[in-house]
């Protein structure tokens, strides 16, 4: 601890509120990294099964999904969040604070992770979907068992891609209130001119994504045949 | 076993509606191996696809064991499929499974109890001669052990029929045959009624009892394979033969006014065509005893089709104009068919 102290020096009297800020962090990223995959997965899925020639081809559905999809990734997400405080206090009950942000994190996030699972299943041959139903299976098995279970080491990928993305936003996030890393670095690093404090937050998000970044690289290297 | 009546399928490409079947009917009996052949674009793959209602006809009636495929609600068309095996040119094998799970891939909605279902993968393993590799993934497996994995996984649920999309037509020739050998195996020893779509005659001389010709959506011809290919009737099937024999090069010769083919006047080169045993071998000897023509034999070729030998000879006839005449009248009444090429 002491060799810490000495080359960030503000942490002794900040490691309280590091940890907490880390934890919310956390949290954010738990909980709507959590709900952003399975919706994301979902809008994904919908976008191949229902696109012309697909299991459930639903064209208008998929014009919808699409041009929703591309607008919506297209607006900025500090510009999104603040839109979004309204829907937010319907959903969860507050527009702010930890809770207030996962209605916005998981909004800014699925847009883009959809549209790069619908990207991932499209590479699986459409010649083995067409094998799948000679052998009569019907749509939702050949979702799970050949779309999902096929492009596992793709959706390991995108969602590794999408993690970082969320860590992005869930630190800006906490410019509007959110707490977590971000805030903590903003308060301190920039307000308050304690350089350490910014190469402390930035080895920790480093630290976090290297570790998932190895995890994600092991499930590739073993789903990969 | 398969009945197609009148089958029409077309497709709407922007404001163009494209007819890739047009009122084909089909009656394929059990335990048979039929061939459908036609060049690309030809309409065969859709239609072999109209069988298992891959692709839905547009018109007609397609008849599995009895059974209309049109008229059935969705839950049970499924299972009705589980009794067509179908495999294809680009094989489709799960890349994620290894070879055994891949077979195992269709019995998952099989009755059948978990030591039975890898009983008979096991057995389907022996069967295609890939025991060795069932923990292999597809990406470590050859094209013809793919196909051989994707035949196995087609057999799981003991189909009656079994669809061939161009299944060798992304194999070397050596491979071909031994994935056509075992269609053979499969078909006398499980008494499977086998569909092959193929561009190749050769395919469809090597194994098929009967062949139908399509040529843009239409079946222009059908019979024993023997006999169409024996006598084909159609241009196109013409052709078709000429691929799977070397007598085609006759028209290269020509083409290269090669010196074989060079005619001293009053000759003839004629296309002698005639099945089962030496039948032109003695027509050609019986001319020059008879009617002193000289038949000159610039190259000949007879292939051995289930059993019964298809023999064409390119000859160049000489004579007097007046034997010529009768030796010719004598030929086509000795059931050899001949068509003459340059006089």
């Amino acid at each position: 601890m002491s060799f810490l102290y000495k080359i960030a020096p503000n942490l002794e009297l900040l490691q309280g509120e590091l940890l907490k800020c880390l934890r919310q962090t956390f949290q954010m990223l738990l909980i709507s990294g959590i709900i952003a995959f399975l919706v994301g997965l979902f809008f994904g899925v919908l976008l191949v099964v229902m696109k012309k020639g697909g299991l459930i081809q639903n064209v208008f559905l998929y014009k919808f999904l699409d041009k929703a999809i591309d607008i919506l990734r297209s607006i900025p997400f500090i510009i999104l969040m603040v839109l979004l405080i309204p829907v937010s206090r319907a959903i969860v009950g507050t527009g702010s604070g930890v809770t207030g942000s996962y209605v916005a994190l998981v909004w800014g996030t699925v847009p883009f992770f959809a549209r790069q699972i619908e990207t991932v299943l499209s590479d699986v041959d459409h010649g083995v979907i067409e094998a799948s139903e000679a052998m009569g299976f019907g749509p939702s098995e050949i979702i799970f068992s050949v779309y999902l279970k096929e492009s596992i080491p793709g959706i390991t990928r995108v969602t590794m891609i999408t993690f970082v993305s969320l860590i992005g936003i869930t630190a800006i996030a906490g410019a509007i209130g959110a707490g977590g890393l971000g805030d903590f670095a903003i308060r301190y690093g920039y307000q308050m001119h304690y350089r350490d404090m910014i190469w402390v937050t930035v080895a920790i998000i480093l630290l976090i994504i290297t570790i998932l970044q190895g995890l994600g690289n092991i499930i590739i290297r073993k789903t990969t045949h | 076993m398969i009945q197609l009546e009148q089958v029409s399928k077309s497709f709407c490409a922007g404001d163009k509606e494209i007819h890739a079947v047009i009122e084909v009917s089909l009656d394929i009996k059990a335990g048979e191996i039929f061939g459908i052949i036609g060049f690309s674009g030809a309409g065969k793959s859709t239609l072999v696809r109209c069988i298992n209602l891959l692709e839905r006809p547009t018109a007609g009636k397609v008849l599995i064991d009895g059974i209309d495929l049109m008229g059935l609600p969705e839950a049970r068309l499924r299972k009705e499929r589980r009794k067509i095996g179908m495999i294809f040119q680009h094989f489709n094998l799960l890349r994620s499974r290894t070879v055994y799970q891949n077979i195992a891939f269709p019995l998952r909605k099989s009755k059948l109890s978990k030591a039975e279902k890898h009983k008979k993968i096991i057995s389907l393993l022996e069967l295609v001669g890939l025991t060795d590799k069932m923990e292999a993934y597809p990406s470590q497996l050859s094209g013809g052990q793919k196909q051989r994995v994707a035949i196995a996984r087609a057999l799981a649920n003991d189909p009656k029929v079994l669809l061939c999309d161009e299944a060798t037509s992304a194999l070397d020739p050596q491979t071909t045959k031994s994935i056509l050998n075992l269609l053979k195996k499969v078909n006398n020893e499980l008494g499977i009624t086998i569909v092959i779509i193929t561009h190749e005659m050769a395919v469809v001389k090597d194994i098929c009892d009967r062949v139908s010709i399509m040529e843009l959506g239409r079946v222009v011809e059908e019979g024993d394979t023997a006999e169409v290919f024996a006598h084909p009737k159609e241009r196109l099937t013409k052709d078709f033969m000429d691929t799977a024999s070397n007598i085609n090069k006759i028209y290269e010769l020509l083409e290269e006014k090669h010196e074989l083919t060079q005619l001293k006047p009053g000759e003839k080169l004629v296309l002698l065509t005639y099945s089962g045993g030496n039948a032109g071998e003695s027509v050609i000897s019986h001319l020059a005893e008879k009617f002193h023509v000289q038949a000159n034999i610039i190259f000949g070729n007879v292939d051995i089709l289930k059993g019964k030998p298809i023999g064409k000879l390119v000859v160049i006839l000489s004579g007097d104009s007046e034997n010529l005449m009768k030796g010719m009248q004598y030929i086509r009444g000795r059931n050899v068919q001949m068509e003459v090429i340059r006089e």
